[in-house]
C-alpha cells in the first residue's frame, strides 16, 4: 500500500492565479496571441454587446475546456477535434438559446457572432493547447482567463467606439449637449469596423512600449 | 490506441447526450422565447404607425392603448373576425402566421390574412403586416397607412440574416423614413405599389417619384426583395381595401 501522500495543489496556487491573469496582460489573446480579431471588430460599437459577447465567450471557453479536461484521458485521439467541436457547439447553441429567451434585444445585435463563437479561435486553441493536456481546475482556470482578457480588450475598444462614435456609454448620453452646441462632431468612423482596427492597433503600441519583453527582436 | 469499436461507441454516446440536452434546453426556453418575439412583433407594428418611443419594456402596454381593432381578413376582403377586446395580444388576427397564410395564397389555396388599427392623435391608422424574402433569408416588416389607404404614414422593416451595413440597413430609420408621406394609389385610385428604384427615385418620370424610394447601394438583391414584398402583400389587402376606401 503506497503511504505516498500526494499534496493537493491550493485551488488559487500561484500557479493557477497565472492561469487566470496571464491573459489579461502578457498573454492577452487577442494582442499577444492575435486571436479572436474578427468578433472583436463586429461587436464593440457598443458597450452592451461587447459585455455579454466576452461573458458569452468566457462561459463558453471556461466550460469547454472543463468538460474537455474531464474527457482528456477517454477522447480517442483520433477524433478529438470532432468531440471537441461537439462539446464547443452544444454550449454554443445553449449560449444563443438562453440568451434569445432572457435578453432579446442583445441577442439580436449579436446575431450571427454568438454563432459563429463556435469558430473563435481562441475557443479551439486553449483546448487543443492547454485542456487536452491539463487537470480540470487549472482548465477551467485558463478558460476564464482567456476569456476575461478577451473581454477587457473587447471592452476597452468599445468604450473609446462609443464614447467618440456615438457620444455614450451604456447607451447614456455622456458627452454634454452644451459641447454639440459649441460644433463637436461625433466621429462616424468610429462605429465602423476599420477604427475597432486600429484602435487595437494603438492598443497593442501602448502594450509593447510598457513591457518591452513583447518586442519581437 | 483505441479500437474501433471503441471509437464508434464514444461518438454515438456523445451525440446522444448532446442532442438531449439540447432538446431539452430548446423545450424548457420556448415559452420565454416565444414571449420575446410576440414583444418584438408589438413594436414593429408601432413603430410603423410612428409610435417611435416603443421599445422591449414598453410594447405591451403601448400595444394595449393604440391598437383599437384587429381584423381577419380573407382572400375577397370579407372580415372574419373583428377583436377589439383587452389584452390585444389575444386576437385572432395577431395569432395569425402571416408566412403560412402567405404560403397558402401561393399554392392557391385559401387563405386569411391580419389587418390591425390604430388611432393616434384622433385618427386612424390601418396597419398592413409583410413578409417576403431578401437575399439571404426571410424579410418581414409593417406598412402603415392613412384612414383612405393612400398615404404611407410608416413603415418598419427588420431581417434575418441581411448583410450588416448593407442589406441589413433596411432595419435602420434611414431608410424607413424614406417611405413616408409616399403613397401607394395615383391619382386616379389605381395601385401603384412603391417601388424600391436603383439608382433613386430621380430616375422615375416626376409625376411617379411619389409612389418611389431610393433602393440601399450595394443592396440591390435585398432592395429588390424589398419591392416585391411591398407589392406582393399590398395587392392581397386589394379587395379590402376596395370595399372600404
Amino acid at each position: 500500500m503506497s503511504t505516498e501522500k500526494t499534496e493537493r495543489e491550493a485551488i488559487f496556487s500561484p500557479k493557477n492565479v497565472k492561469l487566470l491573469t496571464g491573459p489579461l496582460n502578457l498573454n492577452n489573446p487577442i494582442t499577444v496571441q492575435v486571436l479572436g480579431i474578427c468578433s472583436a471588430l463586429a461587436v464593440t460599437v457598443k458597450m452592451k454587446p461587447a459585455i455579454v459577447m466576452a461573458l458569452a465567450l468566457m462561459v463558453v471557453t471556461a466550460f469547454s475546456n472543463l468538460l474537455v479536461s474531464f474527457l482528456r484521458n477517454g477522447i480517442p485521439a483520433r477524433i478529438r477535434i470532432i468531440v471537441q467541436l461537439v462539446i464547443v457547439s452544444v454550449l454554443v447553441i445553449l449560449v444563443d438559446q438562453l440568451l434569445k429567451a432572457f435578453v432579446f434585444d442583445v441577442s439580436k445585435q449579436l446575431s450571427v457572432y454568438v454563432g459563429l463563437i463556435i469558430t473563435n479561435c481562441i475557443i479551439m486553441g486553449r483546448l487543443e493547447a492547454f485542456a487536452m493536456a491539463n487537470k480540470p481546475w487549472p482548465s477551467f482556470l485558463d478558460g476564464i482567463g482567456n476569456g476575461l482578457g478577451y473581454g477587457l480588450l473587447l471592452i476597452i475598444v468599445a468604450f473609446f467606439r462609443e464614447l467618440l462614435g456615438s457620444g455614450t456609454l451604456f447607451g447614456f448620453q455622456v458627452i454634454p449637449q452644451s459641447l454639440y452646441n459649441a460644433g463637436y462632431v461625433n466621429n462616424g468612423m468610429m462605429i465602423l469596423p476599420p477604427m475597432a482596427l486600429i484602435t487595437i492597433g494603438v492598443i497593442i503600441w501602448v502594450q509593447r512600449y510598457y513591457n518591452r519583453s513583447l518586442i519581437e527582436k | 490506441m483505441y479500437s474501433n469499436r471503441y471509437i464508434f461507441t464514444y461518438a454515438a454516446v456523445l451525440v446522444i447526450v448532446a442532442a438531449a440536452l439540447l432538446s431539452l434546453a430548446a423545450m424548457l426556453l420556448k415559452p420565454f422565447q416565444e414571449r420575446n418575439l410576440a414583444i418584438e412583433k408589438m413594436r414593429g407594428i408601432l413603430t410603423s404607425a410612428q409610435v417611435t418611443q416603443a421599445n422591449a419594456s414598453n410594447a405591451i402596454p403601448l400595444f394595449n392603448k393604440y391598437i383599437v381593432k384587429e381584423l381577419v381578413i380573407d382572400s375577397k376582403g370579407n372580415v372574419l373576425n373583428s377583436y377589439t377586446k383587452s389584452p390585444k395580444e389575444d386576437a385572432p388576427a395577431f395569432k395569425l402566421n402571416l408566412k403560412e397564410e402567405l404560403y397558402n395564397k401561393s399554392q392557391k389555396r385559401p387563405y386569411k390574412l391580419p389587418l390591425y388599427i390604430a388611432e393616434k392623435d384622433g385618427k386612424t391608422i390601418y396597419i398592413i403586416p409583410m413578409r417576403g424574402t431578401g437575399l439571404w433569408g426571410p424579410i418581414w416588416g409593417n406598412i402603415a397607412l392613412t384612414s383612405d389607404f393612400k398615404r404611407v404614414i410608416g413603415v418598419f422593416f427588420d431581417d434575418k440574416e441581411e448583410t450588416p451595413g448593407l442589406g441589413g440597413e433596411i432595419a435602420k430609420p434611414k431608410f424607413q423614413n424614406e417611405f413616408i408621406g409616399k403613397t401607394i394609389f395615383d391619382d386616379n385610385g389605381n395601385f401603384t405599389s412603391i417601388k424600391v428604384v436603383k439608382g433613386g427615385v430621380i430616375k422615375l418620370p416626376e409625376a411617379q417619384r411619389i409612389h418611389g424610394v431610393d433602393a440601399l447601394s450595394g443592396a440591390t438583391l435585398t432592395s429588390n426583395g424589398v419591392n416585391d414584398m411591398l407589392r406582393n402583400v399590398l395587392k392581397s389587402y386589394l379587395p379590402y381595401i376596395k370595399n372600404h376606401r
